[in-house]
């Protein structure tokens, strides 16, 4: 065939070109959503709790997964510094992903439970009056801000229409979920517990919520949904 | 007859653009209404405006019949325009670059605790979108325009369409850039802008498409050249990426906050496969139309093979689509995929090579002319650093390279090899070619200053990747480093300690960068507005000429 035929006509150019560009990503991408062993059979992971999912929104909002990432890879290094590395699984919740691609700060994969919410205030607040050598941007800001979770039962509803399994009950109870498990005194910490298994409630004082609290409880859960006990990762359906 | 056809105008284009303003206007004015969400009533107020000024300029050039511009031969004053964004937008971004490095350089000077928007985590994207899609946009859509009529002997197609293409891009800038201010962002790399302004950018580029495609439509040349196709395979990708990976849900139709549609592991391939090919189609296929007619045109030479022309074309475009993959090497993506993305990112390097070749032999029998000409040197070492990064890139995409070289500085040095080298130096090189031309002028101010620039922002680059390359590789062995009793080495904070110095030689090649940017502003407004002899009329010339080939 002589490539003249392109040259001559617009239209065969442009269904050329389409067809071309069309084909890695048939091929690569489209598998990932029926290929069962993508995801790992794993228990524990659950969807964020509407706190957590407000943190995440500050995370996704500051910027966070320009100099951290969220994807311990599957090297010596890594696991030894970071932690079990990554499961698909982990971030299966994540509109959207926050793997992230640079480290000009740590991994924050599993940061979840490896300080406290005192150091986390203190670290957003002033990073270098807790580590020196940091060159993060001070987020003194975030704790001065009441966190606006008007909209909180949206949020959650808008995960749902894209496959978070959010219950009615959990919308529904959005809005006191994340007031309950910004205080540990909170009479609704025992529903929310109820509907989010192993979520935290945190003591953050009783004041007005702020972004830094949201911001700590999306930190706080970060990397310790997986229950590693119970997960085999030599079985077949989870090796990839 | 004709005076009157021109002065009222009944063309499709001038009922259609000014109803599209007017919808604009009316979502824009119903979301101040209806927001509750601070942000997004800024946002729309941004929005307003830059609706009122596309308005403010159709009336000014067309409220009087149609401008003289329009009855003239070709579309010149929206490749004006465009060059014009393109180096507002590209010292801007430049700067916001330079600002950027310096926090990073210096976190006790360059941070304010009360103003939070500053922080680098916001004008990081807004440093990225600046230069790729606001300064390499405009270039794009400048050249894209003055070659796609050159090459075809036919007026740009749609009237005015040009002109919506233009302001509408520029409008999703200005509100992208002002959002990332103010915290609204999807946080995908590249892919940024929230939904309402991709929906305004998918509506600007099928008018982009439109453009493009009906004046090839027109066209009075049977063949359609090399730049063109190179043209249309950045336009029509790129639709297809923005499209895939901006599927969302909006919170609700009055917020500023999207979720996408897949998640995770998916998420995390389609956008990388989106990422990768924002390098593949825009900084990398739309720019090779730029090389593929602004060498062979300042060189006055052929391009040097026709069938290296549709090898390098078609190769380039099936192969850089399946790339993407290789951002998650040893991630929780599947192997199968990282060993595909990696095997075909090693294939690469042929086409690439191909391309680079292509465009450096073209100045076969003008060689002389790099000793001469600085613009056509600029074009040079533009297509040599094009093949410098599409070699390190492979190499990099290797398993195990990638192992080190992932998450540091390295990345950072190669992204800047291209963009700084390939992307900033083609485009450089074709404006420098542009201004001359479209202001009717005999040549440029001055070609010292050009030397400058070159010279200057040369050793910017240099700086710049050298410093990110010993960066980078020095951050992936401290943190795989280990000690004789088996312990980690180095704590990570060690390895940000230890990138200071790097940090701060790669903001003074960034500033020698910009330096070199703020000369050839300077210079082209020297030569437009200054005292360069203007020439009568600009000599229509046909397209280069391709190799004589015989046919198979």
């Amino acid at each position: 065939m002589k490539h003249e035929i392109f040259e001559r006509n617009s239209m065969l150019l442009l269904i050329g070109i389409l067809v071309v560009v069309a084909i890695g990503g048939m091929v690569e991408i489209a598998p990932l959503f029926w290929i069962n062993g993508t995801i790992e059979k794993v228990g524990g992971v659950r969807p964020y709790t509407p706190l957590e999912l407000e943190g995440r929104n500050i995370y996704i909002r500051e910027g966070c997964y320009l100099c951290h990432s969220q994807m311990i890879r599957s090297l010596r290094d890594e696991v030894e510094r970071y932690g079990h590395y990554s499961l698909a699984a982990e971030s299966m919740y994540d509109h959207p992903f926050q793997w992230g691609s640079e480290r000009t700060g740590p991994d924050l994969a599993r940061i979840g439970g490896k300080y406290s919410d005192e150091w986390q205030f203190a670290h957003l607040t002033d990073p270098r009056a807790v580590v020196p050598e940091s060159i993060m941007p001070p987020y003194r800001f975030l704790a001065e801000t009441p966190l606006d979770y008007r909209d909180i039962q949206d949020q959650l509803r808008a995960n749902r229409t894209v496959g978070v399994p959010y219950s009615d009950a959990d919308i529904a109870n959005a809005a006191k979920d994340l007031e309950a498990q910004a205080d540990v005194n909170n009479d609704g910490v025992d529903a929310l517990k109820k509907r989010y298994s192993n979520a935290q409630a945190h003591d953050f004082g009783g004041k007005k919520i702020t972004e830094a609290d949201a911001l700590v409880a999306y930190l706080q859960v970060l990397g310790t949904m997986v229950d590693f006990k119970t997960y085999q990762a030599d079985a077949p359906e989870n090796r990839r | 007859m004709d005076a009157a056809a021109a002065k009222s105008p009944l063309r499709l284009d001038l009922a259609v653009i000014p109803a599209i303003l007017l919808l604009g206007f009316f979502a824009g004015i119903i979301e101040v209404a209806k927001s509750p969400d601070p942000r997004m009533v800024i946002q729309a107020w941004t929005f307003i405006a830059c609706i009122a000024a596309t308005a403010i300029f159709y009336l000014v050039t067309y409220g009087d019949g149609l401008p003289q511009d329009e009855r003239s031969g070709y579309a010149n004053n929206v490749v004006k325009a465009g060059v014009i964004a393109a180096m507002f937008w590209g010292i801007a971004g430049m700067a916001i670059g330079l600002a950027a490095a310096l926090q990073l350089s210096f976190p006790n000077l360059f941070y304010f605790p009360d103003y939070g928007f500053t922080n680098f985590g916001r004008i990081r994207p807004l440093h990225t979108s600046a230069v790729i899609f606001a300064f390499g946009g405009n270039v794009l859509i400048a050249t894209s325009f003055y070659v796609v009529q050159r090459t075809t002997r036919a007026r740009l197609f749609g009237g005015s369409l040009p002109w919506f293409v233009f302001w509408g891009y520029n409008t999703f800038i200005v509100l992208a850039g002002t959002g990332y201010l103010l915290g609204i962002t999807q946080g995908r790399e590249y892919a940024e802008p929230e939904w309402y302004s991709d929906l305004w950018l998918t509506l600007v580029w099928v008018c982009y498409l439109l453009t493009f495609l009906g004046t090839l439509w027109k066209r009075k040349e049977s063949h359609i050249y090399v730049a063109n196709w190179f043209y249309l395979a950045f336009i029509v990708t790129i639709a297809m990426l923005h499209i895939v990976n901006h599927l969302g849900v909006p919170v609700t139709p009055f917020s500023s906050k999207s979720v996408s549609l897949f998640s995770g592991v998916q998420d995390a391939l389609v956008q990388w496969w989106y990422g990768h090919n924002a390098v593949g189609f825009f900084l990398t296929a739309g720019f090779l139309g730029i090389m593929y007619y602004f060498i062979p045109k300042r060189a006055q030479r052929p391009i040097y093979s026709y069938r290296l022309s549709i090898v390098h074309f078609w190769t380039l475009i099936f192969i850089y689509i399946w790339a993407g993959p290789h951002h998650l090497l040893y991630t929780a993506l599947p192997e199968w995929a990282q060993t595909l993305g990696m095997t075909f990112s090693v294939i690469l390097w042929m086409p690439s090579w191909g391309g680079m070749i292509n465009g450096l032999m073209t100045l076969s029998g003008a060689w002389d002319k790099l000793r001469t000409d600085p613009v056509l040197r600029m074009l040079a070492v533009s297509v040599a650093f094009y093949g410098m990064s599409t070699f390190e890139g492979p190499v990099m995409s290797v398993n195990v390279v990638n192992a080190l070289s992932h998450y540091t500085n390295w990345t950072i040095g190669h992204v800047h090899s291209g963009s700084l080298g390939w992307v900033g130096y083609v485009s450089f090189g074709a404006i420098y070619c542009l201004v001359p031309w479209l202001w009717k002028k005999e040549r440029l101010y001055s070609n010292a200053l050009v030397e400058w620039h070159f010279w200057i922002s040369t050793l910017g680059i240099v700086l710049y990747i050298t410093s990110m390359w010993v960066a980078g590789i020095m951050q992936g062995l401290m943190w795989r480093a280990y000690n004789d009793f088996g312990f980690l080495e180095y704590s990570f904070v060690e390895s940000v300690q230890a990138m200071h110095p790097y940090y701060i030689i790669r903001a003074i090649g960034g500033a020698l960068y910009l330096g070199g940017t703020v000369i050839m502003a300077y210079n082209l407004w020297k030569t437009a507005t200054g005292a360069v002899p203007a020439v009568s009329a600009v000599p229509v010339t046909p397209a280069p000429a391709l190799a004589a080939e015989p046919a198979q």
